[in-house]
């Protein structure tokens, strides 16, 4: 689970990961001194071995960064590097067609794409913006049949897609869909009834429309080679005995994550037939409504203590506490536990976690208040990634975490590399003590809830608490910045992040000179999402030097006129300068309500919804 | 102070329709709060600051980031669709081989309604009239109404119809031509 729940899956540097096509970069052959083509082959024997041992070294290549450079040594190496990758990543698909895509890589087993940006998420943009996968699915139905996993971040997937992927590719074996939508529950029947040889199939954070189709059932008959079902993001009932007969024959299910239609009665039958389980999703956690009454409550202890090898345990989406003793028998064993919709008291929380010695990853909601947290920082000496979300997520409502909790999490967790923290109440003193007591932070993220909130006790904005964040935390490379910041922060951030690779904004800053300090200081930057900030076209102009070493610039909200963008759009023709209008916006003087730009090999696109404007 | 501010606001003169506040300003009322600069880039183009806003503050929007899916995780009591808002019904059309959902309380009236269809599923509905239903197509839009009995879209009137129709079904061919001429 630790590998879908973590965000930043980034780690690769320069060369750019995502525009990996720079042929006009590749010099002559060092060896013959001539440029490799189809006619060599008959006439230099010792380059013929060469370019056989270099295929063969190749394939042990795994890296994207690597495989990138070695992609630039020469016409010949960037040839069989072509050759030899299997594993495409994309990380904007709008940088690079399918086309060009498929005709450099001709082998490629596992394709990556990223689509929409993630403020999209947070319904900052109006939807149908893009990023379809049918281009893709086609271009490489034609080009690419052996492909076997696709993995989707953002994209809108159809039906047809889902249908085209299990008819085109006849060994295809991984499917996994993050925030992705467009498709319901009769594509995926599609998919699954002719996807023979399937072994994953992950359905994450993605919304799935209903079309009352029984998708569980179109499973072929037989021994299934089903190694991950994760369905718990699906809005709709599913057949449960169907479900049943399915884990009753993959003897290969590792994970297993159930939606909230699933009740405590029917996961206790699930497990029952899977105590193989290394990951498993709970489903609602409650019981049916049609329980009677006299009826005898299974034995979950019993059952949960059998699945030995549970590290990964999620769901609780509609519990009911008193069925959490249930899972005490595991708990030792647990790397990774999401409560994160789980609405629970610190009081409910504290028997379980006082038991996860060798939790890494955990995800929980706002309602264990500080004292949760602090029983979490006296057990989880392991702990490596904390997610805390808010179960109000208002801007004036109570907030039941503050910095107590914050300061008794980096005390007790020092291991700790990724933290996403909501709060209403945020001090810096607890910051820099974080800062300083958990050097390995990788990803810092904090959101204060009330917007241009400073320190709750001294009243100063919070840019030393960032400040220190970004000079103790050596290793930083995604940071979320919140609450009252003037341009000082920023200035912090130019000076010493210069990891920082992705950086989000929100009602921050005062002057252009903020966006400059980072635009300036930054070598690293590929991601910048910023929201209703005071920044405007004069500090637009200060990137020039960087956007094509960008992923993608977002900026809404802010102070841009559509001459800035113009500008940025004539010095730049390698990027696409996206003009983003929100439906029911009157456009206000000559404001921009969002840029969206990025680099790209392609120009602009030809899919690009009314209103979308690309200069 | 509040109550002469809601005086004054309940006498005040303007134009507009009755019942319609006016836009919602979106600036923190937290009294720690430094003064703005000249922020015009508030949401839907309002400007941002006031001071003397309002206590209860405007949602904006997208803010915090915290995605949708897990905002409607909370509500104290589970809220039906039509509480949120919106009255979802399904479609479905004979044929085709996927349901669709859509949501009543967007439409104005079945002109609306009836062009949505026409683009949702690709074909065309016919010219209705009250004695014939309607005459030019294979399709007729029909609805499941709170008694369970099917009746031809267009035969109440829209607000009786949004209230009372459970789902939808476009019917083609003879069935279709059965309940036009059922009469209201």
């Amino acid at each position: 689970m630790a590998e879908q729940m973590s965000d930043d899956d980034e780690r690769q540097q320069s060369p750019p990961s995502d525009l990996d096509f720079t042929s006009n970069k590749a010099r002559t052959c060092i060896v013959t001194g001539s440029v490799s083509g189809h006619t060599e082959f008959q006439s230099l024997y010792p380059d013929q071995v060469l370019e056989n041992v270099l295929e063969n070294v190749l394939h042990f290549l795994t890296s994207r960064r690597d495989r990138n450079s070695a992609s630039l040594v020469c016409k010949s190496w960037y040839r069989v590097e072509a050759l030899t990758r299997s594993e495409l990543f994309i990380g904007n698909c709008y940088a690079v067609s399918p086309a060009r895509a498929t005709a450099r890589f001709t082998r490629v087993r596992a394709l990556h794409l990223k689509g929409r940006p993630r403020f999209a998420d947070f319904n900052l943009m109006p939807p149908d913006w893009g990023a379809h996968f049918n281009p893709w699915v086609l271009a490489f139905a034609k080009a690419c049949p052996w492909l076997e996993k696709v993995y989707l971040k953002r994209m809108s997937v159809t039906d047809d897609d889902l249908a085209t992927l299990a008819e085109s590719f006849l060994g295809f074996k991984e499917l996994v869909l993050v925030c992705c939508d467009g498709f319901g529950t009769s594509g995926l029947a599609i998919f699954i009834s002719k996807c023979r040889q399937l072994k994953v199939l992950d359905l994450i954070e993605s919304e799935v429309s209903d079309d009352e189709t029984d998708w569980i059932s179109c499973f072929p008959e037989g021994e299934s080679h089903l190694e991950s079902l994760i369905f718990d993001c699906v809005e709709c009932p599913i057949n449960f005995e169907a479900l049943e007969r399915l884990v009753a024959r993959s003897p290969s299910l590792k994970k297993l994550r159930l939606n909230r239609y699933v009740s405590i009665g029917q996961l206790y039958r699930l497990m029952v037939q899977a105590p193989q389980l290394t990951h498993l999703g709970t489903g609602s956690f409650s019981p049916s409504e049609v329980a009677g009454q006299g009826d005898q409550e299974p034995d979950y202890v019993t059952t949960f203590a059998a699945c030995k090898s549970l590290v990964c345990l999620s769901g609780f989406r509609e519990i009911i506490p008193d069925y959490l003793p249930a899972i005490y028998p595991i708990c030792a064993n647990l790397t990774s536990l999401n409560f994160s919709y789980a609405n629970i008291t610190a009081e409910q929380l504290k028997p379980i976690i006082s038991n996860c010695h060798k939790l890494q990853v955990f995800w929980v909601l706002d309602s264990i208040c500080d004292e949760g947290l602090k029983a979490v920082a006296a057990t989880c000496k392991e702990l490596r990634e904390l997610r805390v979300f808010p179960v109000d997520a208002r801007e004036d409502s109570d907030g039941p975490v503050s910095e107590v909790g914050f300061q008794a999490i980096s005390e007790g967790c020092r291991k700790l590399q990724s933290i996403l923290y909501f709060c209403q109440r945020m001090t810096n003193a607890a910051v820099i003590a974080m800062s300083r007591n958990c050097p390995d932070l990788v990803v810092f993220r904090l959101c204060i809830m009330g917007r241009h909130r400073p320190d709750h006790v001294t009243g100063e904005p919070m840019d030393d608490g960032f400040g220190a964040i970004v000079m103790n935390c050596k290793k930083l490379t995604r940071l979320a910045v919140s609450g009252l910041l003037t341009d000082k922060a920023f200035d912090y951030i130019g000076r010493y992040g210069k990891l920082v690779r992705t950086l989000s904004v929100a009602f921050a800053g005062d002057s252009d000179m903020a966006l400059k300090y980072v635009l300036e200081g930054c070598p690293q930057l590929q991601k910048l999402e910023i929201r209703d900030s005071p920044f405007g076209d004069a500090a637009l102009c200060s990137g020039l030097h960087h956007y094509y070493n960008m992923r993608f610039l977002w900026m809404s909200s802010c102070r841009l006129t559509h001459q800035g963008c113009q500008q940025i759009a004539r010095a730049m023709p390698r990027l696409v300068v996206e003009v983003i209008r929100s439906a029911d916006e009157e456009e206000v003087y000559d404001r921009v309500q969002t840029l969206y730009m990025y680099r790209s090999l392609e120009g602009p696109r030809n899919d690009a919804p009314k209103f979308v404007t690309i200069l | 102070m509040e109550n002469s501010v809601a005086y004054e606001k309940a006498t005040e003169l303007r134009l507009g329709l009755p019942g319609i506040d006016e836009p919602a300003v979106l600036s923190s009322v937290k009294n720690n709060k430094r003064p703005l600069h000249d922020e015009k880039s508030g949401e839907n183009g309002k400007s941002a600051q006031n001071e003397t806003a309002p206590p209860s503050k405007a949602q904006i929007v997208g803010w915090p980031p915290v995605q949708s899916y897990r905002k409607n995780n909370f509500q104290q009591a589970k809220k039906s669709e039509s509480e949120c808002g919106g009255i979802y019904v399904k479609v479905s059309m004979d044929g085709a081989p996927y349901l669709r959902k859509i949501d009543l309380k967007v439409y104005k009236g079945y002109p609306e309604l009836l062009q949505v269809l026409e683009n949702m599923f690709k074909f065309t509905i016919g010219e209705y009239s009250e004695r014939e239903g309607y005459k030019g197509s294979d399709y007729e839009p029909t609805y499941e109404d709170k008694d369970g009995d099917w009746m031809l879209v267009g035969d109440v009137p829209w607000e009786m119809f949004i209230t009372s129709c459970k789902r939808l079904r476009i019917m083609k061919g003879s069935e279709a031509r059965g309940l036009s001429c059922s009469g209201v």
